[in-house]
């Protein structure tokens, strides 16, 4: 038993689908916003897996359905190889305490009339047995290692900056010390040099607690930077995935190549002469039929319309959803 | 050589807050050329709002005071010129602006077309509103002619189907659409300059990308120069002829944008450069926090977070040089060889 639940990945992901009903307002159903329609994802112990994709495409909603903020329509969670899709079951087996999710700015989760201390304390005095002196060390040592004085914690969160708040914020999810963290876009809105900051601490954390991230960003930049693979998303469906080198320097699927295109390069050349992606994405209540990608995709054929490729893995684990893919 | 179509020299900008006098902007200078597209590139309280507000004279009246300085735009200065003046013939007709999130800048209540119809009552090259006709009617013939302008415009800005548009609600229309609407109304008055602010933020990559080429393609075509305030600065490497450099309101570096990103003379501007990720680097952030503007530090307002600083910069503000012609830069040791020793 134990055997197998190691060689299995921590986080696995089967078949998840999250509809939301779309109503008029006479509160009747009209259609449904398929969030996510059939995302399956590993994520293996220690590594950092990127969800990248533009808003609307359904990143946050996996993030939030794995950690059970929303009930996912059908489709299967497991976390360490126990089943975690009914969180009524799950949530009496310590759950919380090894899966965290980090809101955009974890800082702004602080309680403005708790001193520091006590916003640290109150995980661990609800989920831990610890007595008051273990809590203290734990509590001291955690706001070290994520870079500030142990006399900050008898400081309130508007006597810090920004900057410390979003630390404090980051503390207060590790004192549980979780397994799997998901962060859901925390550079985003960040100027660049504080974003350096930010991810050299995720780093760091990481290395120091032993940490697996799930790291939902659209920003393609700090994804190659940071993530060991990553998955690409587009209207609530994971369209490639793959080891992060082969998808940046071999995008199959059109839209990954398209996404790839349009990040600036600096000293290089220049996005906007050759940019070809035309239209935005299609309205996510009425997706077109076949390929979700086809109304905008330029090698789009009469195929693309009638089936709905699925993602498939063409070796090395680099696996894409596109019907020419496999085609030169 | 020509004159600059918009020329600000000397401008500060105190705001009134609970802690004190902050010095948002410290004698900041900056022009810009007919048909250039500028960038004003810095983090967030470097100032370039609080720049891009005040030349178009919409600075919060209740904390700014204007202490000294100048903006000189078409022959004449923004700054001194009476108010209902620069209200009427400048701001929003020769001057106007993209703001960052079109996402509040449509009324909810009105059609798309009746906002933008509004500002043609009133804007468009043809509108000759004085005091006392501010009353009247929209004339037909007028109408008639705007809209077509409008309509037209739309269709350049790669709208589908405009008629549709106008009548929609600004919910109706996605973020890319309504930013493409708001350059639209930018370019509607014919301006000759566009003041920009974070035009692109609040949009997708694929978007952004399809906004700036857009963007850049219309200036170039129509002569506009643009003003763009930025801090991502693989949109300023985009579309800007020149990038202009602001730190904790002060104008460090200026220079063409081909230089800029391959030599850049400023510490600040080098290490933010060197902030951007990238898998070959590592990542590198600039140790210490942008200053608090109440109580800046003295001399460079850079040296607490520079590795250059000598005891100069801690005392006496550094002077703009330029160490190579067009590339200005305020500093005592930038990081270019100076071709001949400049001693001030």
């Amino acid at each position: 038993m134990t055997g197998k639940a190691m060689a299995a990945p921590l986080l696995e992901v089967e078949g998840l689908r999250k509809y939301f009903p779309v109503r008029d307002v006479w509160g009747r159903r009209t259609g449904w916003l398929k969030a996510l329609d059939d995302v399956s994802l590993a994520v293996r112990e220690g590594e950092i897996l990127g969800v990248v994709g533009e808003s609307g495409c359904g990143k946050s909603t996996l993030g939030k359905v794995i950690m059970g903020i929303h009930a996912p329509t059908a489709g299967s969670i497991r976390f360490e190889g126990e089943d975690i899709t009914d969180r009524r079951r799950a949530g009496k087996s310590g759950l919380r305490s090894r899966l965290q999710y980090s809101y955009q700015d974890p800082g702004a989760s602080l309680d403005p009339r708790w001193k520091i201390g006590a916003s640290l304390n109150e995980p661990l005095a609800i989920h831990t047995r610890l007595d008051r002196s273990e809590r203290q060390a734990r509590i001291g040592e955690i706001i070290r290692a994520v870079g500030l004085p142990e006399t900050h914690l008898d400081l309130y969160p508007h006597e810090i900056s920004g900057g410390q708040q979003r630390r404090v914020g980051l503390a207060r999810i590790l004192t549980l010390k979780p397994k799997l963290v998901i962060l859901d876009e925390p550079t985003s809105g960040l100027d660049v040099s504080v974003q350096a900051t930010v991810l050299n601490l995720f780093l760091d954390l990481k290395h120091q607690f032993g940490l697996t991230y799930v790291f939902i960003s659209h920003d393609l930049a700090v994804v190659r930077m940071l993530c060991d693979r990553v998955a690409v998303m587009y209207l609530g469906r994971i369209v490639e995935s793959g080891p992060i080198e082969q998808i940046f320097s071999s995008p199959r699927h059109p839209y990954t190549q398209s996404l790839l295109a349009a990040i600036p390069e600096i000293g290089g050349r220049k996005v906007t002469d050759d940019f070809w992606l035309e239209g935005e994405p299609p309205d996510p209540t009425s997706l077109p039929s076949g390929c979700r990608f086809r109304t905008r995709c330029p090698r789009a054929i009469e195929r693309c319309a009638q089936e709905d490729p699925g993602l498939i893995d063409r070796g090395g684990g680099h696996a894409d959803a596109c019907l020419r893919a496999g085609e030169s | 050589m020509s004159e600059p179509l918009l020329s600000v020299s000397n401008l500060r900008v105190d705001f009134v807050t609970n802690a004190g006098r902050a010095r948002v902007l410290d004698h900041v200078n900056l022009s810009l050329k007919t048909g250039e597209i500028v960038g004003l590139v810095g983090e967030s309280g470097s100032g370039k709002t609080t720049l891009a507000r005040a030349i178009l004279g919409i600075l919060p009246a209740n904390a700014a005071r204007i202490e000294s300085g100048e903006i000189w735009f078409e022959g004449r200065d923004l700054l001194k010129s009476p108010a209902e003046i620069v209200a009427r013939d400048v701001r929003g007709r020769r001057i106007t602006f993209v703001p960052q999130d079109p996402f509040t800048s449509f009324n909810p209540v009105f059609s798309i077309g009746s906002q933008i119809m509004e500002i043609m009552r009133w804007k468009s090259p043809d509108a000759r509103p004085n005091r006392r006709n501010w009353w009247q009617r929209y004339p037909r013939e007028r109408r008639r002619a705007d809209l077509a302008r409008v309509l037209e415009l739309l269709r350049i800005v790669q709208l589908p189907d405009p008629e549709a548009i106008l009548a929609k609600y600004p919910h109706e229309v996605s973020g890319g659409q309504r930013q493409r609407l708001m350059i639209a109304m930018a370019l509607a008055t014919e301006a000759r300059l566009i003041i920009a602010d974070e035009p692109t933020t609040a949009l997708d990559v694929t978007i952004q990308a399809q906004i700036l080429k857009l963007l850049r393609r219309l200036t170039s075509e129509r002569g506009v120069s643009v003003l763009f305030a930025t801090h991502d600065l693989g949109a300023a490497h985009e579309i800007c002829d020149r990038v202009v450099v602001m730190y904790a309101g002060q104008e460090v570096e200026s220079a063409p944008a081909s230089v800029f990103f391959r030599a850049p003379a400023h510490p600040y501007t080098e290490s933010l450069l060197a902030s951007l990720p990238s898998r070959e680097r590592g990542i590198r952030g600039i140790p210490g926090e942008i200053p608090v503007l109440v109580d800046p530090p003295a001399g460079c307002r850079f040296h607490p977070r520079c590795g250059r600083a000598s005891d100069a910069c801690r005392r006496i503000r550094p002077e703009v040089s330029a160490p190579v012609p067009g590339h200005e830069v305020r500093c005592y040791h930038p990081l270019v060889r100076r071709p001949t020793e400049v001693h001030s």
